[in-house]
């Protein structure tokens, strides 16, 4: 059923940097989130930056992947993106937004989706890993949640949706293709965040590490949490019986904690 | 006959002897206090300790304090039994402010995220002159969450909201409880755990609605100032506390001097909710397909299995990832990246099923953090026994085949749907 013409998606697409070397390309997420549109409508799917891009940095990259052209706004770097993403989506006629969790660079508090949703006034789905089916004004979509369990989720369009590490990995992207994707500059008037500017940004200090100290009144006890070999309480041992028996302890403590559905 | 003490020599030589047959009934008669002759109460000092192993005496005097050591004296075993430390009750009864934590409650208990969050929650609420008291907000079905020793003075407690459960996936829901208790509480606070099992999502949704800028990702944080760790982990960002902090893991110390009430409260008013996003529920995934390391449920095979072709069957029935020991896969049963162990793959399951697995110490380690343990094992002194949770000592061949049938007439009973997808996941398979 992909690619789907009548949809309209648009992700939201942020500068990545690498963990390691802080190196600029595209965010990992950000990526997914242009590949799940890029999956869903072909090259019909629309991609919006807000910031200072420019073909070098990771938004050639996102061009790379095969997109037309990106929408960038163009703002400064101490601009708040929010009202500006909120003017141009309402300006806008879409059915699907697209973006990562969090940012790769600055505060990357991931707010940006939950203040577009309620400004919107449109549901939000978090963490999403794929999107299965539209129908009827309806998107099913498969929700990843923790240990690599998914949830079905049904959402009325329009929606937001924040991409999971779980989704399809991104495609390659290419040199060629990067060159040739146009940067379609929108002039707009971006506020200043204030707010953030009162801040100190410092590079991260490594975070201590939790010692387990023994709390312990006297010097016996210290020696004793000291020396002492952790004893597991002790759960309750199945000696006699039956293999049954045996079998539905076991079954009914599964259940209880209901690994088995 | 003259009112005069006298001595009895026979009896203190026998006293002195301990290997004289008549001994310790003597000791057992003179244990009491006795009188000197000139009447004066006197101690025996050759009664205090007891013999030790070696038939060396031995003196306790941690007075029953130490619970290793009094196992020798036969004195002091009654006392050590109820060592449980009763710890002062803490009580809040006008709090001057509230400081709100929303817990994940992950499977219905308390992680130790959750017990950070309300450790640092005790923080705040002590700060400054003022008295707050902490509210922990329990969404869904609790179990064995113990409040009152986690540090909460007050408790919102809510299973259901109109009709709606909040064990899965309902924000909206949530949201408008966390409205309503905005609108009663008007915490100073609000902290959330920084974790993909919501806690993120819902503190987010909250801080949206509330139009207050969130702290997150915040790990160091006192009543002034925050700090947070930026995008990529390569910044901290110091910034003035915020109303709404989302939490990293390890923030603060939980609580564990101290009791709290947990006095539950009742929301007066819930506004109507109209949810947009339908949860259709868990979806049926392949759990072979599922890295070891991050599986919820493990069914672990070592040197014990004979019939391989049964274990994977009751794997497949069961819905569990497959893990195994050192030497099932030495000997070629089972993959190496299934391997569980100091060697293998550290796993974090919340059931871990160990199969004819003796436990050998680097495989303890790897299922260091696991929840629950059961093992099946003949043999009942081993020491993957002593780590269980639920030890069942018998045939793992025999008891297979009878959880096999088990989860078999289960599945039979739960309706067709769940039979199609366990189908096409053996296909899969």
């Amino acid at each position: 059923m992909w690619p789907d013409s009548d949809l309209k998606v648009a992700s939201l697409v942020s500068n990545g940097q690498h963990p390691k070397s802080g190196r600029s390309r595209r965010a990992s997420q950000d990526a997914r989130a242009v590949e799940l549109a890029l999956k869903m409508t072909g090259r019909a799917a629309r991609v919006i930056h807000v910031g200072t891009g420019h073909r070098d940095s990771g938004l050639g990259q996102y061009l790379g992947m095969g997109l037309p052209e990106i929408t960038l706004l163009n703002a400064d770097e101490n601009a708040d993106a929010v009202p500006v993403l909120v003017d141009h989506l309402k300006g806008t006629d879409l059915d699907i937004v697209l973006t990562g969790i969090h940012a790769e660079q600055g505060e990357a508090s991931g707010m940006v989706p939950y203040l577009l949703a309620e400004h919107l006034g449109w549901p939000l789905v978090s963490h999403i890993a794929d999107i299965q089916k539209v129908e009827g004004g309806k998107a099913e979509v498969l929700q990843a949640l923790p240990r690599g369990q998914r949830r079905l989720l049904r959402v009325p369009l329009p929606f937001i949706a924040t991409v999971d590490n779980a989704a399809a990995e991104a495609r390659q992207y290419a040199f060629g293709a990067a060159r040739r994707g146009k940067l379609v500059d929108e002039v707009i008037d971006a506020p200043v965040d204030q707010a953030r500017l009162e801040w100190e940004s410092h590079p991260a200090k490594p975070r201590p590490k939790r010692l387990h100290v023994a709390k312990a009144k006297s010097a016996a006890d210290r020696f004793k949490a000291a020396t002492a070999k952790p004893q597991g309480q002790g759960g309750s041992v199945l000696r006699d019986g039956t293999d049954l028996e045996k079998a539905t302890a076991i079954m009914d403590l599964l259940i209880s904690e209901g690994v088995v559905r | 006959m003259s009112e005069a003490p006298r001595r009895d020599p026979r009896a203190e030589w026998i006293l002195r002897n301990r290997l004289h047959p008549e001994h310790d009934v003597l000791v057992a008669a003179h244990s009491g206090p006795t009188r000197g002759p000139t009447g004066l109460l006197r101690k025996n000092p050759h009664a205090v300790g007891f013999i030790g192993p070696q038939g060396i005496k031995r003196i306790d005097r941690s007075a029953g304090l130490s619970g290793g050591a009094s196992g020798l004296s036969s004195g002091a075993r009654g006392r050590s039994a109820s060592t449980e430390v009763e710890l002062p009750l803490h009580r809040v009864e006008h709090p001057d402010f509230y400081v709100a934590v929303v817990v994940d409650l992950v499977a219905g208990r308390l992680s130790s995220h959750d017990r950070d969050i309300l450790g640092q929650a005790r923080i705040l609420a002590k700060g400054s002159e003022e008295q707050g008291a902490v509210v922990a907000v329990a969404l869904g079905e609790a179990r064995e969450a113990n409040f009152e020793a986690a540090g909460a003075d007050r408790l919102v407690s809510l299973t259901e909201l109109q009709g709606q459960s909040l064990s899965g996936y309902c924000p909206e829901h949530k949201l408008a409880v966390l409205e309503a208790v905005e609108a009663e509480l008007s915490p100073r606070f609000w902290l959330f755990p920084d974790s993909i099992h919501g806690g993120a999502d819902l503190g987010s949704r909250l801080a949206a609605r509330l139009g207050e800028r969130p702290a997150v990702h915040a790990w160091k944080v006192d009543a002034q100032q925050t700090v947070c760790r930026g995008g990529s982990q390569l910044t901290d960002w110091h910034r003035p506390t915020a109303r709404v902090l989302l939490l990293a893991e390890e923030c603060a110390l939980p609580v564990d001097e101290t009791r709290h009430e947990a006095r539950p409260i009742e929301l007066a008013s819930i506004p109507e909710v109209s949810a947009l996003i339908e949860d259709l529920g868990q979806v049926d995934v392949d759990p072979s397909k599922i890295a070891l390391g991050e599986a919820e449920f493990i069914l672990s095979a070592g040197n014990g299995i004979r019939d391989w072709d049964q274990f994977h069957a009751v794997a497949t029935a069961l819905g569990a990832t497959e893990g195994a020991s050192r030497v099932a896969v030495d000997d070629g049963h089972m993959p190496r990246n299934r391997q569980v162990g100091a060697t293998g793959t550290w796993v974090t399951a919340r059931v871990y099923v160990a199969i004819g697995i003796s436990g050998a110490i680097q495989h303890l380690q790897g299922i260091g953090q696991c929840d629950k343990v059961v093992a099946i094992n003949l043999d009942d002194s081993c020491d993957m026994i002593k780590r269980a949770d639920l030890s069942v000592i018998g045939d793992s061949q025999a008891i297979l085949g009878e959880l096999l049938r088990l989860a078999e007439a289960r599945q039979g009973g739960t309706g067709d749907a769940a039979i199609d997808l366990t189908e096409e996941a053996r296909h899969v398979a």
